[in-house]
């Protein structure tokens, strides 16, 4: 295994900023559009609700690969150019944004709705009410389940190795191929995937003991 | 002039009839306690007065705008209608001073400074003054509710809405929050509160409003009501209530 990282470490360098840039990114859509459509859900309006009722069964039921390919092959064929690594993390943005729209959604709905009315009858709007007293209450009741979802989407960031998107699961196959070791290359690539996400598992820990 | 006033108001909870044909008249400065058995639509009736709940027919103004036109902004009403609910409804994610602050500063868009004056003046005059930076839950439940009332305070209503707001409390701790809403009253505060405190309604109402089966039975001045209550049903609850 050490001789896969001193032979390779460019390629699994390369291959890890990926992943982690790729995860970052659609960890902060992911977690915004969620939200959005978890707000959707809560909505007064029954037109809003439906819409974000048929983005979350869309986006949760499909596959995340058939929904990165999607945005590899057909999009840039008949909308709009685009590469690998974008196709997979837009792809990847989208799918985890329904399932974090569904926790979020759950934590709206955990929230004693004598909070949302004390807010409105002191005279704050439907979204000043969300925004200063229900979500921040929301996210702490769900932080666990939104832990899980986090490390799902740096491990299903591999997707990316099927529509070239040159991350660190991309790069272990290229040496895979090229060196025959398979053994010591997935490995070390698994380690490399643990140096994420433990790190990020132990952080989410930490933040719901410490809002506890 | 009246700041709230009912004109044959109608509230259906699908095919439960809630309200039926309320007509009431608020006048500014007024003290109207609401009375009645558990039921009878006197939370309902209190909580259609800030647009809480909808009502299907008639019409109901506050301080000049018409609850039953959808186009009317909620928010208008409630920046001049402050509510104090049974169960506090205090911000948990917020300390006492923020719970306070809150709404002036995102909807009265008031200065930090003179914000943070009016809510310590506002939590000495309540008597919570030491707890500024305590969380609800930390508050016992007298502390909590007083906290409430000067979170409605602050933002200058011009009437206040109370739906029960010691029935959640321990004994000892009513007559505190009582005190409280005798100064408020004091003060020439609008106020219509929802209680089964007789001895407040006695020696705080001008008038007594007393429900049953979502009609108001009796309207009266709060004296002649605790006198010689003219409907029957009115004298039962509070035969009932009084006896204990």
């Amino acid at each position: 295994m050490i001789s896969v990282f001193q032979q390779h470490w460019q390629e699994l360098l390369t291959g890890l900023g990926n992943t982690i840039l790729c995860s970052v990114i659609a960890l902060f859509f992911s977690l915004v559009i969620g939200s959005t459509f978890a707000i959707f859900e809560v909505l007064p309006s029954k037109f809003l609700r439906i819409i974000g009722r048929i983005y979350i069964e869309v986006f949760r039921n499909i596959p995340l690969l058939v929904i990165g390919m999607f945005f590899y092959v057909v999009v840039p064929q008949y909308v709009l150019p685009m590469d690998g690594f974008t196709a997979g993390t837009i792809g990847l943005t989208l799918y985890t944004s329904s399932f974090i729209a569904e926790t979020v959604r759950a934590g709206i709905q955990a929230v004693d709705s004598g909070q949302m009315e004390g807010a409105r009858a002191n005279g704050l709007s439907f979204m000043q009410a969300m925004w200063h007293i229900v979500l921040p209450q929301a996210f702490k009741y769900v932080i666990p389940p939104l832990g899980n979802q986090f490390i799902n989407l740096v491990k299903n960031s591999s997707v990316l190795a099927f529509v070239a998107g040159f991350d660190l699961m991309y790069q272990g196959d290229m040496i895979a191929s090229a060196t025959f070791d398979t053994f010591n290359t997935y490995i070390a690539v698994g380690v490399l995937y643990l140096i994420i996400t433990l790190p990020l598992s132990y952080y989410m820990r930490y933040l719901e003991k410490k809002l506890a | 002039m009246s700041i709230i006033e009912f004109k044959k108001v109608e509230k259906y909870y699908g095919k439960f009839h809630a309200l039926k044909n309320i007509n009431l008249q608020v006048e500014k400065g007024e003290v109207v306690v609401v009375i009645g058995p558990s039921g009878s639509g006197k939370s309902t009736l209190i909580r259609t007065i800030n647009g809480l709940e909808e009502i299907e027919e008639g019409q109901l103004l506050v301080n000049g705008y018409d609850l039953a036109d959808k186009k009317t902004d909620l928010n208008q009403i409630r920046k001049d209608v402050g509510m104090v609910f049974q169960h506090f409804n205090l911000y948990d994610n917020k300390t006492v001073l923020e719970n306070i602050m809150l709404a002036p500063k995102l909807v009265l868009k008031r200065n930090e400074k003179e914000n943070k004056e009016t809510a310590l003046k506002l939590l000495e005059s309540v008597g919570v003054s030491d707890k500024t930076a305590s969380y609800p839950k930390q508050l016992s439940g007298g502390q909590k509710q007083r906290v409430a009332i000067a979170r409605s305070l602050a933002m200058k209503p011009k009437a206040l809405l109370f739906d029960e707001p010691t029935s959640a409390l321990d004994p000892e701790m009513i007559d505190d929050v009582l005190n409280v809403m005798k100064e408020i009253a004091k003060e020439g505060m609008t106020m219509v509160v929802v209680t089964h405190e007789m001895g407040f309604a006695r020696e705080v109402a001008d008038r007594v409003v007393f429900m049953d089966k979502g009609e108001i039975l009796e309207d009266a001045h709060a004296d002649e009501f605790f006198e010689a209550p003219k409907e029957e049903r009115a004298k039962q609850f509070l035969s009932k209530i009084i006896k204990h």
